[in-house]
């Protein structure tokens, strides 16, 4: 591998702000939904979580939290080389009629929505959905955008950006590290 | 490709974990593999279980869309055809019920032959029930495809001893330190191995308990103890399975009735009173109700029979799952 | 063929003198001419066997050549072929056939199919009973006076002790130079071996196959060693595989009964710890047993309660053997293997002489079936095998000559292989 540079995008007090105007976003615009966060596995989980505190704080409402793990509904299992393990899905809730806000760490791709849209709806069929990432680093290879973002960067698609979160990592941290070839 | 991997970078850091392209024994299992295939059944079942208030509205995902499974029955069994029919199904996958008259397939020759048959029409899993013990194994040094062992003979029946293993950690939390009690026709149970070698990688102590014709010496081996007498064995267990008395063996002369058998071993209401209050009732079915369990028992609360028939498909689904993932 | 031939410079081993000397050993017409030092060898060819050691021909007294009836997997030449290539010169086949040799003809067929192909001398063993069922008995005295040089049931157990004591009386009264016919007896009570598959005990349990307990040898060694008592025949024990049944016959020469008993390489060299994995290669009967059964066989041979070593030769096709386990037959082949693996697990390993073991595979057997061979003494016919103690090899079923590859010793490393077979003066170089 060649020599790696890593920079840094965002630290502690930058995620608090990028997490907190999503946040404030949200619980201005959806006020009057029913809505319930769902993260996807791993980093949305705990994104969505701080996202539903924010909005609680904000509406004096609960909002329904889950979690959703896309393994089983990747479009690349047949050519994958290291076989993933199904983490854990957790949706305690009706999905009919709630707005359902789908948290991840980064939008790449868009494939891990995709996956993500289609999972969610075999449990049933939400009133809408809406997407907030952290991160839009570009390079759609579906026609899927967010909703809400924190912050847009420009990538190459060789590009690692790597999202750590106090309650998985034990750190708050954006990075990117690009490769140079 | 790396691109796409990238996107999907939280859940690809981790990798399945079986170490063999086949589900043989659960003898060649460790640990590590044993766990991840409970844990991955947890998540299965809640593709066609509603958890709490949520609902699925279709019951399966599409993780093995394009995987085609074959069920190779040598031997007649509903059930765990069915059971892993509908894990391959929940999954997506492309299931064919192989119908192996037995009389064409007395020549190895032939299974040997119906295997390639089989590979030759591109089939990515076979699941193998047999009489004879080996067989699988067998199969497995023939073939490319992945072999899952379905019960073969009186060696192994894998899926079986996950599935009893998954209802008791469900009902218990851990399995280390219980008893599980397997009452009966140890000798020909090719279920109570599968049982024995994954309760003891887990920590668990498992009582053998049968008439001496019944019961083999040679399972003896740490974590497994053998006894004779069902009375004095229940008040130490946290789980019993009965397994099924079948009428030959009364006819090779390993017991001499049904009705004696039934008064030493079989599991009613009174016998299950000496043992303690949490203790389960398992058994692998079919149920001869009224010779090895009670109606009353097999129905009443502390049965987790029916617990072990959906759990089957789930712990089959994590089988299939994981196996993909060597192809 | 009068050309003479001079083995140079080997070790020459003759239990039957004692001799373990650097001597050469002259061949004419046949026969051994001059067994010496520095032996003339103008006008002969030399074969140098420097390092080599020189024995008595080997004889396995218990092959199945499987012709008539079985030539997909053995014939009577391949299987005559098969044993010069792993050092015999002679071998008796057993007369499990299809059909069974319990008739004068089937002998004489024998006897004719092995002279025309050559290769090493083929003394056939006539059934006891008819068809070996077990119930009546054979024209013993015909079948010998044609050539059998003994009789056995082997594959199955005369289970009537009453049809046994009948047997082994009759074969009393049929001699040749006053040595009564003797009897080799397969002895497992089929009544507890019934649908089993190996060795009983731990390994038979996990792999949930339906085990044969050792006292299902040693039941039957027990009663044909009290027949035995009882009726004076020669009784030899065929393929014995447990400590029990090596302790029973241990008694029993103590107290003068006439028995006699071989071991295979197979028993003496692999456990039932070779059968987790269900190769059925290890799918043989007797089962191969436990180490402790193992440790006691090896030293039956040193002690000499067990006389002699004997292959039990049992082709099989690879179609048979990939069935089911529980439907695939018995047996390994052993006649290639035998010289390498006795030699390693008894010789090179300390617990028998090279003497001793040269008897074993020589002597011994021509003393119990009364055959001609066995020394190597001048005037006596030249049957010799020379081997080759340094070569270190791994068992390959390429090699093979027999027509089966069904080796339970396939992929294993063992030391010594023979070099050469002289049958009555022919020479076959067997390393080319
Ligand atoms: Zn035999």
């Amino acid at each position: 591998m060649n020599i790696k540079k890593q920079v840094t995008l965002l630290d502690k007090i930058g995620m608090e702000k990028a997490i907190g105007k999503i946040g404030a976003d949200i619980s201005k615009r959806l006020l009057n939904e029913n809505i319930a966060f769902v993260g996807i596995q791993t980093r949305g989980v705990p994104f969505a979580k701080r996202l539903s505190e924010i909005y609680s704080a904000q509406t004096n409402k609960t909002p329904a939290m889950g979690r959703l793990d896309i393994t089983l509904y990747r479009d690349d299992l047949n050519q994958v080389l290291d076989w993933p393990v199904v983490k854990e899905s957790e949706i305690d809730f009706k999905v009919e009629g709630k707005t359902i806000i789908l948290v991840d760490d980064v939008l790449f791709t868009g494939r891990t929505v995709r996956a993500a849209l289609n999972a969610l709806s075999d449990y049933g069929r939400p009133k809408c959905v809406k997407l907030a990432v952290l991160v839009d680093r570009g390079h759609r290879e579906l026609p899927i955008e967010a909703n809400y973002f924190g912050m847009k960067i420009e990538t190459s698609p060789l590009d690692y950006v790597s999202v750590l979160f106090n309650e998985t990592d034990g750190k708050d941290e954006v990075k990117i590290i690009e490769q140079n070839i | 490709m790396n691109k796409t991997s990238d996107n999907f970078n939280s859940s690809s850091i981790q990798s399945s974990a079986l170490n063999s392209r086949h589900l043989i024994a659960l003898e060649k299992l460790t640990c590590k593999e044993i766990e991840l295939i409970l844990e991955t059944a947890r998540e299965m079942k809640k593709v066609f279980i509603a958890s709490k208030e949520g609902t699925r509205s279709v019951k399966k995902v599409p993780a093995l869309q394009g995987r085609t499974v074959v069920m190779l029955f040598f031997e007649p069994s509903t059930r765990t055809r069915n059971s892993f029919e509908l894990a391959a199904k929940r999954l997506s996958a492309d299931v064919v019920s192989i119908a192996v008259s037995v009389s064409s397939t007395t020549k190895g020759e032939s299974i040997i032959d119906t295997v390639r048959n089989l590979e030759a029409m591109a089939c990515d899993i076979i699941v193998v029930r047999h009489k004879s013990s080996g067989v699988p194994e067998l199969l497995s040094h023939k073939v490319r495809s992945a072999i899952v062992n379905a019960g073969d003979g009186a060696h192994e029946h894998p899926s079986q001893g996950l599935l009893d293993i998954f209802t008791l950690k469900e009902r218990f939390g851990s399995i280390e330190g219980l008893n599980l009690l397997i009452v009966g026709d140890i000798l020909h149970s090719r279920v109570a191995r599968s049982d024995i070698w994954g309760l003891t990688k887990l920590g668990a102590k498992v009582t053998l308990v049968g008439p001496p014709t019944l019961v083999p010496q040679g399972l003896e081996m740490p974590g497994v103890e053998i006894q004779y007498d069902l009375d004095s064995a229940l008040p130490s267990a946290d789980a019993v399975m009965l397994l099924r008395i079948q009428q030959e063996r009364m006819e090779s002369t390993f017991f001499p009735s049904l009705r004696e058998y039934s008064h030493r071993y079989g599991l009613n209401k009174k016998r299950l009173s000496l043992a303690k209050k949490h203790c389960v009732v398992l058994h692998p079915g079919p149920i001869n109700r009224g010779v090895e369990i009670d109606s009353e028992i097999a129905d009443g609360p502390r049965s987790v029979i029916l617990d072990q028939v959906t759990n089957g498909v789930a712990v089959r689904m994590s089988i299939l799952y994981l196996l993909a993932g060597k192809l | 063929m009068n050309e003479k031939i001079v083995i140079k410079s080997g070790r020459v081993l003759d239990p039957a003198s004692h001799l373990d000397e650097i001597l050469d050993v002259a061949v004419i017409d046949g026969k051994i001419s001059e067994i010496g030092k520095s032996l003339n060898a103008e006008d002969s060819k030399v074969i140098n066997a420097e390092g080599l050691w020189v024995c008595p021909g080997f004889v396995d007294m218990h092959v199945h050549l499987r012709e008539p009836g079985q030539e997909d997997r053995e014939t009577i030449a391949s299987g005559a072929l098969s044993a010069v290539y792993g050092g015999f010169t002679a071998v008796c086949c057993m007369p499990n056939t299809d059909p069974a040799v319990d008739s004068v003809g089937a002998v004489r067929y024998i006897i004719e199919r092995a002279k025309s192909a050559g290769f090493a001398k083929v003394y056939p063993i006539a059934a006891i009973t008819q068809k070996s069922e077990g119930k009546s008995l054979t024209n013993m005295a015909s079948l010998f006076e044609e050539g059998a040089v003994a009789f056995s049931d082997d594959g199955r157990t005369v289970m009537d002790a009453l049809i046994m004591r009948r047997a082994m009386e009759y074969a009393r009264g049929i001699y040749t130079n006053g040595i009564s016919a003797p009897i080799s007896l397969h002895s497992i009570d089929e009544n507890l071996a019934r649908g089993g598959q190996i060795n009983e005990g731990k390994i038979s349990a996990i792999l949930g196959l339906a085990g044969i307990p050792s006292c299902a040898e040693t039941i039957a060694i027990a009663r044909d060693i009290a027949l035995a008592e009882l009726t004076h025949a020669k009784v030899h024990f065929a393929h014995v595989s447990t400590k029990n049944a090596v302790q029973l016959i241990r008694e029993a020469k103590s107290k003068g009964i006439s028995v006699t008993a071989e071991v295979t390489p197979h028993h003496l060299a692999l456990t039932d710890s070779e059968l987790i994995g269900y190769d059925t290669r290890f799918k043989i009967n007797p089962p191969l047993r436990s180490e402790e059964d193992r440790a006691a066989l090896c030293e039956g041979l040193k002690d000499g309660t067990i006389d002699a070593i004997a292959t039990d030769h049992a082709p099989h096709t690879q179609i048979d053997k990939d069935l089911p386990f529980d439907s695939a037959p018995f047996g390994t082949i052993g006649l290639e293997t035998a010289v390498p693996v006795t030699y390693t697990i008894l010789v090179k390993s300390g617990i028998l002489s090279p003497l001793k073991w040269v008897e074993a595979l020589s002597l011994a057997p021509c003393t119990i079936f009364n055959l001609p061979g066995g020394k190597l003494k001048v005037g006596a016919q030249a049957d010799i095998t020379v081997v080759d103690p340094s070569a270190d090899f791994f068992v390959e079923p390429d090699n093979f000559k027999s027509l089966s590859k069904n080796s339970c010793f396939i992929g294993k490393k063992y030391s010594a292989k023979p070099v050469f077979t002289f049958i009555e003066g022919k020479c076959f170089s067997l390393c080319l």
